[in-house]
């Protein structure tokens, strides 16, 4: 476990610690107990010397939990932000399962604040009502009259650190429901100046990653992989290996897809494995290119659809399309993105002296590789433990249904002595050619108007590769057929269009595929946002009070609706600086609403500049403002980065891109400015990690389409704009 | 072969082959593992360490390319002037995500400050350019340099 003791609360704490104070929950309701061994999975411990350890369920990728978990623990317990420090917690999912997910522990879908919202206030407002009864009895005071505030136990004159009491309080029994802190008395949740608490650590380069991990002895394991997915191994020659200083040896991986080279260190497995030569079987391996995949997208487009998403009058709604006083239609087509997160896959495992399983790895689902590993090792759970580091970026990436790193590094473990724990490192090239896209996808969509400019009829086609289907995640999406992941905030978006008819087709999964930061959102948000801007042109009417028509009846229309008009105020909408145009774009996902404001400047032929993006957002109440706005920060930059120049193409069925060269990352100068203003709420805590990409990109197809030029292929860049 | 290296003010004897990049004498060989891989070719910035004050991708430096000179890695920051004002304004602002690239977002920093103390907004980015952030913390680096020239010209 990493923990934080760098915090000023700390330092000051060098007496022998005496007592611990641990609280959670157990599968059958609050918990706590006096010592580890009664309690082993607590989400906050407090011991003698008042030293605070919140345990974070979820893992740390950037996202913040590590922060905000521990904000609500604080806030409960009445401690400051100095005074506590965090945890990773240990792969359990009988207690650090993810609410949202059932019995499984994992992040994921910007769930980490919402499901823990309550889980962990209630741990921190059981500590400090222990704490507190146990200092009431002490002082012979009533304990109604006491609070904790600033790490002080205070009341009836009195005043004394929290680890005086922790003894005494770990015999007092939970309560099932304690009081929760009105959010009048909240002094952490909502504070714009509160801090990572991970911030220190990862500017002195102290922070440990997964790949920051030197196990004594391990040995660095890196793949031969096939160059197009699906190829087999037939043979090797590593002769040419051996002239590599630090070389160990080379063996295929027990299930043939590559060959696992083992060095003293990562650049002699580098090496190694450029030296060796391997022989593939390639007859079942993957020969389209993308532009086959996109033929297959398109021409699925124009069949009708296999699957009725929203069980709608699909010839009757053809019908008033067709009939309509005037029609906008167009056809999208999105292509295969990696995710790239910047620190390349990577995990250690190694077996212990009792011939226990450990894995080091920043593990997005523990359940996932915690699950598979019992299989690979014929082990019972209790003797496989995963160590959670921290994360590099993720974007999806290291959550995949078949745990394919950490079964990769398992499987390159497994058939060794195991006498050397086995460090699996995965180069940038590995990671762009590895697989694991987002889905090639394609929509058409036909809106027709009447002579009013109302939108009568919304006829919406998709096709594209299933996340879902054939997973062990199948069960969570997909229902009758549909994967909701690739239909998702089309028919179930809060626009109240009439008479909308979506209808889905799967198309072959050329390579694997994943959720991508927010999903199918990536291309529905594309598509509505676009469509909507379409449709206000053709109906000569203002965007943003053409959508507002739309906003009505439901209290997500009207959160919805707060964004827009919040950012079209904010971003000055109809009132660009001189020379600029705007786009604006507006989105639900992951229970929380974004609206964007995309200003440019520049033309499509001599390079578009993006001056400043504004930002509005409702994610229920800010538990960290800040923490809020980075996200939304980075998620503008992530969406708007690809839809300008990323793409991954196929050529005979091997990747073409292989590193940040030719799959260009957004860079500082590519956006100026970026402004996020949150909507007050009082409405439980939403997703933030995801929702504020899906506007990013459509909100800056609309300004670029002021220029005349309607951007429905991505990338922007080889579909006719140019950036400065 | 065995070469001396110089690196936060100590000197290493490190057994090495000629072509041996810099990054993984620093990471593998003296377990300094601030310093970090994120492409390998010189395109993400990632692996920044100073030679000799310089900013440098450690990743295309090779280890017989670095003897005579002083490597100075993120570790060392927090001893530095232009380094401590960096990381005081980078945790000011906040401005790390997963945190992964700031190493080496942090060493550029330091870089452009000791070679033009007051940067504008355009400098910064132009200078900073080769520093990929895929958590896209961008607003937040160009904050922080400028916030960082502030503390450094009080
Ligand atoms: S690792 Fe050296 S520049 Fe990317
Ligand atoms: S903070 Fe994550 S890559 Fe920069």
């Amino acid at each position: 476990m990493t923990t934080n003791l760098s915090r000023r609360g700390f330092l000051k704490s060098a007496a022998a610690v005496t007592a611990v104070l641990y609280v959670g929950a157990t599968p059958d309701g609050a918990a706590a107990a006096s010592s580890s061994e009664a309690m082993l999975n607590p989400f906050v411990k407090i011991d003698s010397n008042g030293q605070i350890i919140a345990i974070i369920k979820h893992f740390e990728k950037g996202q913040g939990p590590a922060t905000g978990l521990s904000t609500l623990i604080a806030e409960e317990l009445g401690v400051t932000m100095d005074q506590i420090g965090y945890e990773f917690a240990p792969s359990n999912p009988e207690v650090y399962n993810n609410l949202f997910f059932g019995p499984f522990q994992g992040t994921g879908g910007s769930t980490a604040m919402a499901n823990s919202w309550m889980q962990y206030r209630t741990a921190g407002a059981n500590a400090r009502e222990m704490l507190i009864k146990a200092a009431a009895k002490a002082w012979e005071v009533d304990a109604s009259g006491l609070d904790i505030q600033g790490g002080l136990i205070i009341g009836n004159g009195k005043s004394s650190p929290l680890g005086d009491f922790v003894a005494a309080a770990a015999q007092i029994a939970p309560s099932e429901t304690p009081r929760l802190r009105e959010a009048s008395e909240w002094k952490i949740i909502g504070n714009e100046s509160t801090r990572r608490l991970d911030s220190p650590i990862k500017v002195n380069g102290q922070a440990k990653f997964g790949m920051d991990v030197h196990l004594p002895n391990q040995m660095v394991v890196m793949i031969k992989r096939t160059p197009q997915r699906g190829g087999l191994v037939a043979g090797f020659d590593d002769s040419a290996a051996k002239d590599v200083k630090g070389y160990i040896m080379a063996m295929p991986l027990p299930t043939n897809h590559g060959v696992a080279v083992y060095a003293d260190n990562t650049w002699a497995a580098m090496q190694a494995r450029n030296a060796i030569d391997v022989e593939w079987d390639m007859s079942a391996a993957e020969t389209r290119s993308s532009v086959e995949i996109r033929d297959e997208v398109m021409a699925a487009l124009e069949a009708a659809p296999v699957y009725n998403v929203n069980q709608a009058d699909r010839t009757g709604i053809a019908g008033a399309v067709d009939s309509a006083a005037s029609l906008v239609e167009k056809t999208f087509y999105f292509p295969l993105l990696a995710h790239a997160p910047m620190e390349p896959m990577n995990c250690t495992i190694e077996q212990t002296a009792e011939g226990d399983i450990v894995l080091h790895d920043g593990a997005q689902m523990p359940t996932g590789p915690h699950m598979a590993y019992q299989q690979i090792f014929q082990l019972p759970p209790e003797k496989i433990h995963i160590k959670t580091m921290l994360a590099g970026g993720s974007f999806g990436r290291r959550a995949t249904p078949d745990a394919d790193y950490q079964v990769e590094a398992a499987l390159a473990f497994v058939d060794t002595d195991r006498t050397r724990p086995v460090k699996l490192v995965w180069d940038r090239e590995d990671d762009i050619r590895g697989g694991y896209y987002r889905p090639a996808t394609g929509h058409k969509v036909r809106v027709g108007l009447d002579t009013d400019g109302n939108i009568t009829a919304w006829e919406h086609q998709v096709a594209g590769q299933s996340i879902m289907k054939g997973t062990a995640f199948e069960a969570f999406s997909v229902k009758d057929g549909v994967d909701h992941s690739t239909v998702e905030g089309l028919a179930d978006s809060p626009y109240a269009i009439p008479n909308m008819a979506v209808g889905l087709t799967d198309t072959e999964k050329a390579t694997s595929v994943l959720w991508w930061r927010s999903v199918g959102h990536t291309h529905t948000a594309y598509v509505m946002e676009v469509m909507m801007d379409m449709a206000a042109k053709a109906a000569g009417r203002d965007p943003v009070a053409f959508r507002l028509a739309y906003l009505t009846g439901s209290k997500d229309a009207d959160r919805k609706a707060a964004v827009l008009k919040l950012a079209a105020e904010k971003g000055n909408w109809g009132a660009p600086a001189a020379g600029n145009v705007q786009g604006i774009a507006v989105h639900k996902s992951f229970g929380s609403f974004v609206a964007e404001v995309v200003e440019v400047s520049g033309t499509p032929v001599d390079g578009i500049q993006i001056e400043k993006v504004t930002a509005a957002v409702d994610c229920g109440i800010a538990v960290n403002p800040d923490v809020i706005r980075a996200q939304t920060e980075g998620a503008i930059g992530y969406g708007i980065g690809h839809a300008m120049r990323d793409q991954i193409t196929l050529d005979g069925g091997a990747v073409e891109q292989s590193n940040f060269p030719d799959y260009e990352p957004l860079r500082i100068s590519d956006i100026k400015a970026i402004e996020t203003h949150i909507m007050p709420s009082a409405e439980a805590p939403t997703g933030i990690g995801e929702p504020g990409t899906p506007p990013s990109a459509p909100a800056l197809a609309n300004a670029i389409a002021q220029l005349d030029v309607q951007v429905a292929e991505l990338p922007m860049s080889e579909n006719g704009v140019s950036f400065a | 072969m065995a070469i001396s290296l110089k690196l936060n003010g100590e000197t290493h004897s490190v057994d090495a082959e000629p072509g041996t990049p810099l990054l993984w004498v620093i990471r593998d060989e003296l377990k300094l593992t601030g310093t970090k891989f994120g492409c390998g070719v010189a395109s993400c910035g990632a692996c920044t360490v100073h030679m000799d004050g310089e900013p440098v991708r450690s990743c295309q430096t090779f280890i017989e390319d670095v003897e005579g000179a002083e490597i100075t890695t993120i570790e060392k920051m927090e001893e530095d002037k232009v380094g401590a004002a960096v990381q005081q304004a980078w945790r000011e602002l906040d401005v790390v995500q997963c945190g992964y690239c700031q190493s080496g977002q942090i060493m550029s920093a330091v870089g452009l400050l000791r070679e033009n103390a007051t940067p504008s907004a355009e400098e910064v980015d132009e200078y900073m350019y080769g520093n990929a952030c895929r958590c896209a913390t961008y607003q937040r680096i160009r904050a922080g340099v400028l916030r960082a020239s502030e503390i450094l010209e009080a």
